[in-house]
């Protein structure tokens, strides 16, 4: 057992502390320290990485209690894949956040993104349904605060919405979770993947109730529809930084339902075998609409983002609906070209708003740099609309090809092509509108429109560089889609093979002192489960 | 008893969701913390429903307990629920001194937009 699966939760768990009780006063101090931080948290997110692709279950018992009474932590191939995702994501937007000053707008910025990561890095390693509630409760109280940084009248509006949005979806996680624990029993993921299937028949509407529960709840995470309406208003009036930064919450929710519907509620469960395929699946086409259409209405930049993410978890659930090895594969590698791709997006409008001193989109005169900004606009578009050569194209390529069963093909491939057809004019439009319309309007002489008060300065390498990097790691997604999508097949292969996980969390601790255990063995016989909840 | 506590949670439920369907900051915050207490109870409830039953094992004597893992995590709802019906609070105020008015919906906001 060894100690490294925790020091993703632990490490920004004590540095935010530090950060936010030590360090509020000076700025620079802060900086280092989160960024120290949030490197060694890259570095441990590369080495579990490497030691999940040996294809292992690797768990770490809190206080070494055995499985089904204590919480545990597992780490295998997707649990690390999605750790080094968020790792490598909070680097170059905690990059972006300090050179563009975004940071020093408001208070503990670099302390509520500590517990962020601290909040989103549990959730994906916790294999404790219970536990992933506490670990969801860290990251949302985290992403409240950075939600609202520097303020802001609509940005305080917009924030109270998010908090009564995901206060009323946590009340309903509890409810999922009582549900759940009244009728199986246990809240572990392992034991509940045992004791579902398991289920009297006649108590098998419950456990579908707590199931179905349990997925909206994951459907508000994951912007899926009909839950989906928080996303738009929350990324376009979060500080851009603050925005691409949650391009990976929403993928908590998915892979909470790619975890639990996998392990727990698999197909082969009689009482929730099917679930996810009848809800999932027009769930997803819905949203990949909605999504679509809102890129083609927005009339402001950030909307038009925000509802771009939606579109691409729209695709992304498609393929997980299937529930199927293949499938999974497919939205593993979506799953992580659609974060990038949308992180890029919003720092780069980030830099462009900024300059521009409006997001709507009508004809401004340019900004500065506007060659530069048009360029790496154009290459992310076409990464989030699905265009070659960039990650996106061979994303959807992968999902189209997963999805060629036949009562699937027709709704999900017209699905997927028109959206990717309208989510491109929706982007070419704005593109046009942002930095090409721009160029032919002369700028009335007496006009100071763009003349706020320090004129707007070029962009320095420091602050494009983390949307550089982006659409570099989105380029090299795409190059090394032989590697990657091998990386991820064998993550969907291990989850598709759960006994592996169950056999790994529900093995007997090998306890040194076994000796002395029979006398406290007769007490564990007869106990119900006495999971310890520490938080 | 199990009418009396389901009802219970029934009616909390029940009027947390009227109350959150309102279009104000202060209804919105009370429901929010009826639908709290409902789940709470509901949690409590879980480990079905026993009377002088303490949630420890007693090795000397064969009397009747009740699961305590419900209470764990009833415990930890109504820490959380708590801390986070506190920030609810500070962020509707905020958001009240900044607007002027206590309104959930953003409509002035997209009114603007339309005029922009």
């Amino acid at each position: 057992m060894s100690h490294w699966i925790i020091a993703p939760v632990v490490l920004p768990a004590m540095m935010a502390p530090l950060i936010g009780y030590v360090m509020r006063h000076d700025i620079v101090l802060a900086r280092v320290a989160s960024a120290a931080s949030t490197v060694a948290l890259f570095a441990i997110a590369l080495g579990l990485a490497f030691w999940a692709a040996d294809g292992g279950t690797h768990v770490y018992r809190l206080g070494d209690w055995p499985a089904p009474f204590g919480i545990v932590l597992v780490l295998d191939r997707l649990s690390a894949m999605m750790v080094l995702l968020t790792a490598s994501l909070a680097l170059i937007v905690l990059w972006h956040a300090i050179a563009t000053g975004w940071d020093a707008k408001g208070r503990h910025f670099h302390a509520l993104y500590q517990f962020q990561l601290m909040g989103i890095c549990g959730a994906f390693l916790t294999g404790d349904a219970f536990n992933l509630f506490v670990f969801f409760e860290v990251l949302l109280i985290a992403s409240y605060g950075l939600m609202v940084h520097s303020g802001g009248k609509v940005r305080m509006q917009a924030g109270l919405q998010y908090v009564v949005m995901n206060l009323a979806g946590s009340t309903l996680f509890l409810f999922a979770l009582g549900t759940m624990y009244a009728t199986t029993g246990t809240l572990n993921m392992a034991d509940l993947a045992v004791k579902v299937p398991q289920i009297a028949a006649e108590d098998s509407g419950m456990v579908r109730v707590a199931a179905v529960l349990l997925l909206i709840v994951f459907m508000i995470k994951a912007a899926l529809f009909p839950v989906q309406f928080w996303l738009p208003g929350t990324y376009s009036n979060a500080p851009a930084p603050v925005a691409a930064l949650f391009a990976i919450m929403t993928k908590v929710g998915a892979y909470a339902i790619i975890r639990l519907h996998t392990l727990a509620f698999h197909p082969g469960a009689e009482p929730t075998k099917d679930v996810v395929t009848t809800w999932l699946f027009p769930a997803a086409m819905v949203t990949l609409t909605l999504g679509a259409l809102g890129v083609l209405a927005a009339r402001r930049l950030m909307p038009l983002l925000s509802f771009s993410v939606i579109g691409s978890m729209g695709t992304m659930m498609l393929a997980v609906a299937p529930v199927d090895a293949y499938a999974t594969e497919t939205a593993l590698y979506y799953l992580v070209h659609s974060t990038f791709s949308a992180a890029a997006l919003f720092l780069l409008a980030d830099l462009v708003v900024s300059r521009r001193g409006s997001d709507v989109l009508d004809a401004r005169p340019p900004v500065l740099q506007n060659g530069l900004f048009a360029a790496l606009f154009f290459a992310a578009a076409i990464a989030m609309a699905g265009m070659p050569p960039l990650s996106g194209f061979l994303g959807k390529l992968l999902i189209l090809d997963a999805l060629r069963g036949p009562e699937l093909m027709p709704w999900a491939w017209t699905g997927i092509l028109v959206g990717s057809l309208v989510t491109i004019v929706g982007f070419a439009r704005a593109g046009s509108m942002i930095f090409w319309k721009s160029t032919s309007l002369k700028v009335p002489e007496g006009t100071e429109a763009i003349q706020s008060d320090p004129p707007p300065a070029p962009a320095k390498g420091a602050e494009v560089a983390p949307t550089m990097m982006l659409l570099a790691l989105l380029a090299g997604l795409a190059v090394l889609a032989g590697p990657a999508t091998g990386y991820m097949r064998a993550a969907a292969n291990q989850l598709f093979q759960p006994t592996g996980y169950i056999d790994a969390v529900l093995a007997p601790v090998e306890a040194p002192e076994k000796a002395e255990k029979p006398e406290a063995d007769p007490e564990h016989d007869v106990a119900d489960p006495l999971a310890e909840e520490e938080h | 008893m199990e009418l009396l506590v389901a009802s219970a949670i029934g009616v909390l439920t029940a009027g947390g969701v009227y109350l959150i369907l309102r279009l104000r900051a202060f209804p919105v915050i009370l429901g929010l913390s009826l639908l709290s207490y409902a789940v709470n109870i509901f949690l409590v409830s879980t480990g079905r429903l026993a009377i002088n039953a303490p949630p420890i094992l007693n090795k000397y004597a064969d009397v009747p307990y009740t699961d305590p893992l419900p209470q764990a995590l009833v415990l930890t709802a109504i820490v959380i629920s708590f801390g986070m019906t506190a920030v609810l609070v500070m962020f509707a105020l905020g958001a009240y001194l900044e607007a002027g008015d206590d309104s959930i919906d953003m409509k002035e906001a997209e009114e603007k937009d339309d005029a922009a």
